[in-house]
């Protein structure tokens, strides 16, 4: 066991699947020498060599497009989009190849790409440096859409993202990069794609949640706790393929749900749990189904980024306005 | 051969003019009278092939189809010059390349008749599925090289894409990635003056296509598209430098597309019937025509024997496509992921139990 965060986590799953796999290559921005703006690549290079940890031409639709090419040829290529608003110019290789090559060559030419996305707000950057599209990512059919919220889920989703025979986004929620630090065991494991995880057991209502909500639900906890509240906690882990039995069964128990994203909040994964809970779990209802996600705005920047994010007492202020309804 | 013929200069190889006349003889490919004939008789099953599949086309058999009518040379010349180990990454226009790689005229039909199964290309050996996005394969093409060269292979990659296709953004990042990472790429660039509608020279301003590789540290040759013997002289040469020198080429094969864009274009609307019969003067397979005639190697009656031979046989076998495929609801559903989600599984599940409601109503 050593301690380890999120970054830490990466870097030492990504380090696993090199030594053990020599068609694992790894590349990007800044991803070689550097070890990428966010460190998470660090030494890799130094380890592995430059014909296995690169830097890229600076060119996301290429990155993109040359994984499909090194994945038919064999290859499992996992790939960096610096930031998570950098990733749109290679929506059409992602959109257009990587989900559609499986189908297209009926099988022939399988796509075990993982491309590691930066998401999320809450770091006081840029525009383009805050964004949670996730659910942009989850609607297309042949992506898996994965997001760690601990350093130990990201080192198991990570590497069964890249042992996985289908196309992996991994989405890392930059703003606890650093903020959690977990004893990790530095053997191989793997967290399975598709399984979300209960965190809390609760009665009164479930809060689904992932990436960096995970924390700031944790906090709404402790005032849930001191209002008398008995909150289960769904971490999602995997947003596409949806757990839709962990938390079918939960809703059931429990009665009501409160979705949890800084996603803008129309047409998002949150719309889809709300689908889930009406679909499987109507006749256990005791209060509508809450989401409580970000506006339909692009990210204010930082001086107003706090309008925008979802708070600890947010959080809690839809708990309980669902306990009590 | 890329100093002798400087893309900057405009220059372009050509073997043979319009009478099918040698002109440059130094140039000539080595080829025995046999590998000749080949060559023609693959051309004209090209030709053959793609008239058949548009006449079904309008028979209301297929669905839309590009044809390669005038262009046959290039896919042919690649054909001949890509082993059973390198790697043909297509656009859409390239039959002549897809059947030399192994691509069944079966799955040629299936694809047309509109059946994914017609792009498993089961007997062919590295050959990507063809690509709609414009230029977006050509990135893959980058791709491949560079496995090719990781994995230490003595494999080559072809990409394709249309004139229209430069003028994409992907076009400029394969070829800088290529160029960047010095793989074994042969970009080829069919110029057949338009797409779809629009003219080669509202695509760019450059003097050529073939001198863009200047701009990536590549080498790039023009190359008459129509010259059946440039092609291949140009092919063999570029897929020996890229072996050896593991770097990328640009090719660009200078050619016209007689026929429509696809079977729901019409050219009359964009282009003259003058400049369609100047085009004709320069058609490949008339041009390599009359240099076999005049060495004994060719007649029209052996064309017209070896035409209904071809006829027959596409015919035979488009019919047996026709009553043997099938598209059941599980195709439909298990190939987008290599694992299939649960979720899925429980779509066709509840998809099922509609039919058996609906057959349970007859």
């Amino acid at each position: 066991m050593k301690a380890m965060n999120i970054v830490n986590a990466v870097n030492d799953a990504l380090d696993i699947k090199l030594t053990e796999d020599n068609n694992v290559v790894v590349y990007g921005e800044d991803v070689g020498f550097e070890g990428g703006v966010f460190r998470v690549t660090e030494g890799l290079q130094k380890k592995h060599g430059v014909e296995r940890v690169f830097d890229s031409p600076l060119a996301e639709s290429g990155i993109a497009g040359t994984a499909v090419g090194m994945a038919a040829a064999g290859l499992r290529p996992v790939i960096e989009m610096q930031f998570c608003g950098f990733i749109y110019p290679a929506f059409n290789q992602i959109i257009s190849h990587i989900t559609r090559m499986h189908n297209r060559s009926r099988g022939r030419y399988k796509m075990p790409i993982v491309i590691r996305l930066p998401y999320g707000g809450g770091i006081n950057a840029l525009e383009h440096h805050s964004e949670s599209m996730e659910a942009i990512f989850a609607h297309i059919p042949g992506l898996k859409v994965v997001v760690p919220s601990t350093p130990h889920d990201a080192k198991g989703l990570l590497i069964s993202a890249i042992e996985s025979d289908d196309p992996v986004l991994f989405l890392e929620p930059k703003r606890i990069y650093r903020a959690i630090k977990q004893e990790v065991s530095e053997e191989k494991f793997s967290v399975p794609i598709g399984k979300a995880k209960v965190l809390s057991q609760g009665t009164d209502v479930t809060v689904v949640a992932y990436g960096a909500m995970i924390r700031e639900v944790q906090k709404a906890m402790v005032m849930a706790k001191e209002a008398g509240y008995s909150v289960e906690l769904i971490d999602l882990r995997t947003i596409y393929p949806l757990d839709k039995e962990t938390i079918t069964a939960s809703v059931k128990k429990t009665g009501r749900i409160v979705f949890v994203g800084e996603e803008p909040r129309s047409f998002g994964v949150g719309s889809e749990i709300m689908a889930l809970a009406n679909e499987e779990a109507f006749l256990h209802l005791e209060a509508p189904p809450k989401r409580v996600a970000a506006f339909d705005v692009i990210v204010p920047y930082p001086r107003g980024e706090h309008h925008y994010m979802i708070t600890p007492d947010k959080i809690f202020y839809a708990i309980e306005r669902t306990i009590k309804y | 051969m890329f100093d002798q013929f400087d893309p900057a200069e405009d220059k372009m190889l050509q073997v043979i003019d319009n009478n099918g006349k040698v002109i440059s003889k130094e140039l000539m490919p080595d080829l025995s009278d046999e590998e000749m004939v080949k060559l023609y008789k693959e051309m004209l099953f090209v030709r053959t092939l793609d008239f058949m599949i548009v006449s079904y086309q309008r028979q209301g058999r297929v669905y839309t189809y590009p044809p390669n009518y005038g262009q046959e040379a290039i896919g042919v010349a690649a054909g001949a010059v890509l082993r059973h180990e390198d790697w043909l990454v297509p656009a859409f226009r390239e039959l002549g390349a897809w059947l030399a790689k192994g691509v069944t005229m079966k799955e040629i039909f299936m694809f047309n008749m509109g059946f994914e199964d017609g792009l498993r290309f089961g007997e062919a050996n590295h050959v990507l599925p063809f690509s709609v996005p414009i230029a977006s394969q050509l990135i893959h093409g980058a791709g491949i090289g560079y496995a090719i060269k990781y994995q230490k292979k003595d494999e080559v990659a072809m990409a394709f894409v249309g004139d229209g296709g430069t003028s994409e953004g992907d076009f400029h990042e394969a070829l800088n990635f290529a160029g960047v990472w010095k793989v074994p790429v042969i970009f080829v660039v069919q110029n057949n003056q338009y797409a779809i509608s629009v003219p080669v020279k509202m695509q760019t301003a450059s003097t050529n296509i073939a001198v863009k590789s200047v701009a990536y540290g590549i080498k790039g040759l023009k190359v008459d598209g129509n010259d059946i013997f440039a092609m291949l002289a140009a092919f063999r040469y570029a897929h020996e430098y890229a072996r050896k020198e593991q770097q990328a080429v640009l090719i660009e094969a200078v050619t016209y597309r007689k026929g429509a864009h696809t079977t729901s274009d019409d050219p009359t609307k964009y282009r003259t019937t003058n400049e369609e019969k100047e085009w004709d003067k320069k058609d490949p397979l008339r041009r390599m025509k009359l240099y076999l005639e005049k060495k004994k190697l060719w007649s029209d009656a052996e064309e017209e024997r070896v035409t209904e031979e071809y006829k027959k046989e596409i015919d035979r076998q488009f019919m047996e496509t026709e009553e043997t495929v099938q598209y059941p609801l599980e195709d439909a559903l298990k190939y987008t992921y290599a694992e299939m989600p649960q979720d899925l599984r429980d779509q066709q599940i509840e998809h099922e139990k509609f039919l058996q409601w609906k057959n349970a109503r007859k």
